[in-house]
């Protein structure tokens, strides 16, 4: 299918978010949408599958004009989408997700035919390398066969130009290659793809061209072979960027975090850290590299005292903690939670009140009984200023925000105030380039200041740039402390599937899986 | 990103009017980036916008209902259409005239009553309106009750178990206590409501935040447990009114008694009262350090625990206040109307309270709103059916009308064509179903 969009204008109240749009996608292309988040993508997007009108503009297909009303016109055109947030059925199985909304029956009656149903969903996923047991009930996928059968919904209903929304954010490195050995089997078929993304890395590996948005408009179309990180990265955001971590030499100083034998069970009774033992310096950053699902997430909620541990002792500035949030903060401890939505904000609080969340209590944002609004708004207004938030007003609920913005106000927070430990798990995760250049530094000039710094991370490249040291989780142990300088992709790799590379014993090296955490 | 101008997002641009209360909330002035007073004016209309155009619609489906039920009328219909029509309206302007004047008074009683300018005439013109504060007095305190349940994520439908014993330690301290002033007894009756009250709602607190078990079911047990104990201390000597050998307290000492407002009249001071609290929780909720913990908690309890705000201590402070609010509509309605505690006082304030609450959005003013037209109509209803005929029950259709519509706000919206608002969290008593 040969797409073209002409002159797409889409304005909400007091805002453009599609400003005269021009994108051509050719059949058989994978084409690539490339831009930070709010640029205006997902609103493009949305127009093209029906669920906005367009104020301006119009929709070619093929050459010839088309007009969608809602969805069902567009799916009926030929266009799929896969959203980012899945629209299944968790206690249907997967033929039965992808036979839902056009059913096939058979017999006077109109019962359900499972059977041709299940027939097609088998032939599409053999065609396309989409492995997925089509009796299997979705909610027992993991998320990367989920999209599989995203993908597979929308082949079944004969789509010939796909979207992927942001695809890559729920997977894991090894899944993304699955993704993109379909993309391109796809595009082999004949099956046009729009790739939405904001990930340079991926753009230049699987796209055919890369249209480039920013601010609503379009800001050039290019090629993988013209384009290099650097030049997309400057095209997105407008202006260079440092993709790499400009850091100087770490100045560690005295120990501000010592665990010693720190065992902790995850929520289904397993142990997910074993008689753990670490060291966090003042000024120096102390990267966990680990697959996720290795005791990351219990060790930083054992840390930040959300989560009592059975076993092990925690020491902040030499002082032994209470396993409670509230201790551990007075003892001065930032936490960026791995989960921005769940723990680390408050959706339907207003920016200025997440902007205190944890020192609402203390002056000068309360006199003990009464919350002082004149200091909360004083406060907020400068950290929106000084970490660059972007929001229409330090009123609106932080809910509103972009996931860039939102990861903003929790490190305004945490970082605004001095602190001898930061605690940073998964913190630019789902971030756009700017935003990730933007914590990076922050990370980087705190430890600078002199606070000791823990980070997770399950991204390498991260846990590479940022790490003083790097600490490798597996099983819920730290196998080894490495110096960056000797840590290379290939040992990483190998340690954080369990592997032990020095004694010559490669026994788990096909093995790297979340499955680091067997039963206690 | 440093030369980009800030700009917001469809979303976020569609959320600049409503939203822009949080820190402050429903009592404050907003601030002054958002246009002032009138920016002000807007949000609280958008706001009340939807729970008005519910009323609206519950005397449109009201209406519809007396003319199916018109007998005289009904068999008209296939014959003389228009006839019947004209008999329908009628009814329906009758009934509803009826309600109005029950509720806050008839014009030309005032008229009369100001033409004479008897005072003790102009006093009774007044008699529908005290009758609907009246009744609207106890809805506030129970409102409020489960507004602040909601607020915090807890849905407590315990409110009238808390009323009736608020009632009965208030009523106790009422009548066996004597010999003091009335600004010594009477504070001090309230205080015993209020407290019998917190210590039923405290119950259920402390259940679940050291066991989990949900209050919807504690609360709703609870409310069993507390009509056997006031059967079984109204039965008891000491409490049971001498020579009397129906269920009937003691009746409450002159010192301890709320007094009306205008001699006269029978709204009493327990009304002004009501208001006081509904400014107090206001105040609580949205200037206090403790209401910023209440609504954290029923926003988003993990990020509540995160920020190291006790949940437990949360859960307990706050089915112990509620508890003591709807203590208190128990101890109004003794000390200020009824004087005696009798098995059954309340026609379900308590129960009304959670429909109270979901009508005024769990804001104090908007439960204050909400409970002086439950009382209006609770008023009205009576002359309504001794003049039309009409029976109460009409009332209760519309006040179910009215809370339907309330909950289905998508289905007035579709109605009267408004467009949907940004979403906002704001409503957080849905979490009272969770885990």
């Amino acid at each position: 299918m040969e797409l073209q969009l002409r002159g797409i204008t889409k304005r909400f109240p007091g805002v453009v978010a599609n400003e005269a749009i021009d994108l051509d996608v050719r059949p058989g292309e994978i084409h690539a949408l490339l831009g930070e988040n709010g640029a205006g993508k997902t609103t493009l997007m949305n127009i093209l599958y029906g669920l906005y009108r367009p104020d301006e503009g119009e929709i070619r297909i093929d050459g010839r004009p088309v007009v969608f009303r809602d969805p069902g016109d567009a799916i009926a055109a030929g266009i799929g989408m896969v959203h980012q947030h899945f629209m299944l059925v968790p206690v249907f199985t997967v033929t039965e997700n992808v036979m839902l909304g056009i059913e096939s029956t058979k017999g006077p009656f109109g019962f359900l035919d499972r059977a041709a149903a299940r027939a097609r969903v088998v032939e599409i996923a053999r065609e396309h390398g989409l492995a997925v047991d089509p009796d299997a009930v979705v909610e027992d996928l993991p998320v990367g066969v989920r999209q599989r059968v995203e993908i597979i919904k929308t082949l079944y209903r004969r789509s010939q130009l796909l979207i992927l929304d942001e695809p890559t954010a729920v997977l894991t490195p090894q899944e993304t290659e699955d993704l993109f050995a379909v993309m391109r089997s796809l595009r082999t078929a004949g099956t046009s793809i729009i790739f939405i993304t904001h990930k340079l890395n991926e753009v230049l590996a699987v796209a055919d061209r890369i249209t480039v948005l920013r601010r609503g408009r379009v800001v050039g179309t290019t090629t993988p072979a013209e384009a290099t990180r650097e030049s997309l990265a400057r095209m997105m955001v407008g202006r260079p960027v440092e993709l790499e971590v400009d850091k100087g030499p770490a100045k560690p100083g005295p120990v501000v975090l010592e665990i010693r034998g720190l065992t902790v069970r995850d929520d289904r009774g397993h142990l997910a850290v074993r008689d753990l033992d670490l060291e966090v310096r003042a000024g120096e950053i102390v990267a966990i590299a680990g697959v996720q699902g290795n005791g990351q997430t219990e060790l930083v909620e054992a840390i930040t005292g959300l989560r009592v541990p059975i076993a092990g002792t925690v020491r902040i500035a030499g002082r032994e903690v209470r396993f409670d949030p509230r201790r551990i903060f007075e003892a001065g401890v930032g936490h960026i939670p791995e989960d921005r939505l769940e723990d680390g904000l408050v959706p339907g609080f207003s920016v200025a009140e997440n902007l205190v969340l944890n020192t609402y209590h203390l002056r000068p944002y309360s006199d003990g009984l009464r919350l002082r609004r004149e200091a909360i708004i004083a406060t907020a207004t400068e950290l929106v200023d000084e970490f660059d938030i972007r929001t229409p007003s330090i009123f609106n609920d932080v809910a509103n925000l972009s996931g860039g913005n939102q990861q903003k106000v929790i490190v305004a927070r945490e970082f605004s105030r001095p602190v001898v430990l930061l605690v940073a798990a998964q913190p630019t995760r789902g971030l756009d380039v700017g935003s990730i250049e933007y914590i990076h530094r922050r990370i980087v000039a705190k430890r600078d200041e002199g606070a000791g710094v823990l980070l997770v991370s399950t991204e390498l490249d991260e846990a590479l740039s940022l790490g003083d040291r790097i600490a490798v989780i597996y099983g819920g142990r730290i196998v080894r402390i490495l110096d960056p300088a000797e840590a290379t992709p290939e040992l990483l790799g190998l340690l954080m599937g369990g592997a032990h590379p020095e004694a010559g014993l490669p026994e788990a090296v096909g093995a790297v899986e979340p499955g680091g955490r067997a039963d206690g | 990103m440093a030369d980009e101008t800030p700009r917001p997002s469809p979303i976020e641009a569609e959320a600049t009017g409503t939203g822009a209360d949080q820190l402050t909330a429903p009592t404050a002035a907003p601030p002054a980036q958002h246009g002032g007073f009138v920016a002000a004016l807007v949000a609280g209309a958008s706001r009340g916008l939807v729970p008005a155009l519910a009323i609206v619609s519950a005397f449109v489906v009201g209406a519809l209902v007396i003319i199916l039920s018109d007998r005289r009328a009904l068999p008209l219909w296939p014959s003389d259409p228009l006839r019947a029509l004209g008999l329908s309206l009628e009814s329906v302007a009758a009934a509803y005239s009826a309600l109005l004047r029950g509720a806050l008074g008839d014009p030309a009683t005032y008229v009369a009553a100001f033409g004479s300018g008897d005072p003790q005439q102009i006093v009774a013109a007044f008699n529908p309106i005290s009758e609907s504060l009246l009744s609207a007095t106890p809805l506030i305190f129970t409102g409020l009750a489960v507004a602040l349940g909601f607020r915090s994520g807890l849905f407590n439908i315990g409110a009238e178990g808390q009323l009736y014993i608020g009632a009965m330690f208030a009523t106790y301290v009422g009548f066996a206590v004597t010999g003091l002033p009335f600004y010594v007894h009477l504070p001090l009756a309230l205080a015993a409501g209020a407290l019998g009250g917190a210590i039923w709602g405290f119950i259920p607190g402390l259940l679940k935040a050291r066991t989990g078990a949900h209050e919807v079911i504690t609360t709703i047990m609870l409310n069993y447990v507390s009509y056997r104990v006031i059967d079984w201390v109204l039965k008891q000597p000491f409490y049971q009114r001498e020579g009397r050998t129906d269920p009937i307290s003691k009746i409450i000492e002159p010192s301890a008694q709320l007094a009306p407002i205008i001699e006269g009249l029978r709204v009493h001071w327990g009304f002004v009262l009501a208001l006081l609290a509904a400014a107090a929780i206001s105040w609580l909720l949205f200037r206090s350090t403790l209401g910023f913990e209440f609504r954290a908690v029923g926003l988003n309890p993990a990020a509540a625990r995160y920020a190291g705000i006790g949940i437990a201590r949360t859960l307990v402070l706050t089915m112990s206040i509620g508890g003591a609010l709807a203590g208190l509509a128990g101890t109004a309605e003794i000390l200020g109307a009824n004087k005696t505690l009798t098995a059954g006082f309340s026609p379900g304030y308590g129960f009304d309270a959670i429909a109270l609450a979901l009508l005024g959005g769990s804001r104090p003013a908007g439960v204050v709103a909400a409970a002086l037209l439950f009382g209006a109509l609770r008023a009205g209803a009576t002359p309504m059916q001794s003049a039309t005929g009409i029976p109460i029950d009409l009332v209760v259709v519309i006040q179910a009308l009215v809370i339907m519509f309330v909950a289905a706000p998508a289905l007035v919206r579709a109605i009267y064509r408004i467009r949907a608002p940004a979403v906002s969290g704001v409503e957080g008593f849905s979490k009272g179903w969770g885990a």
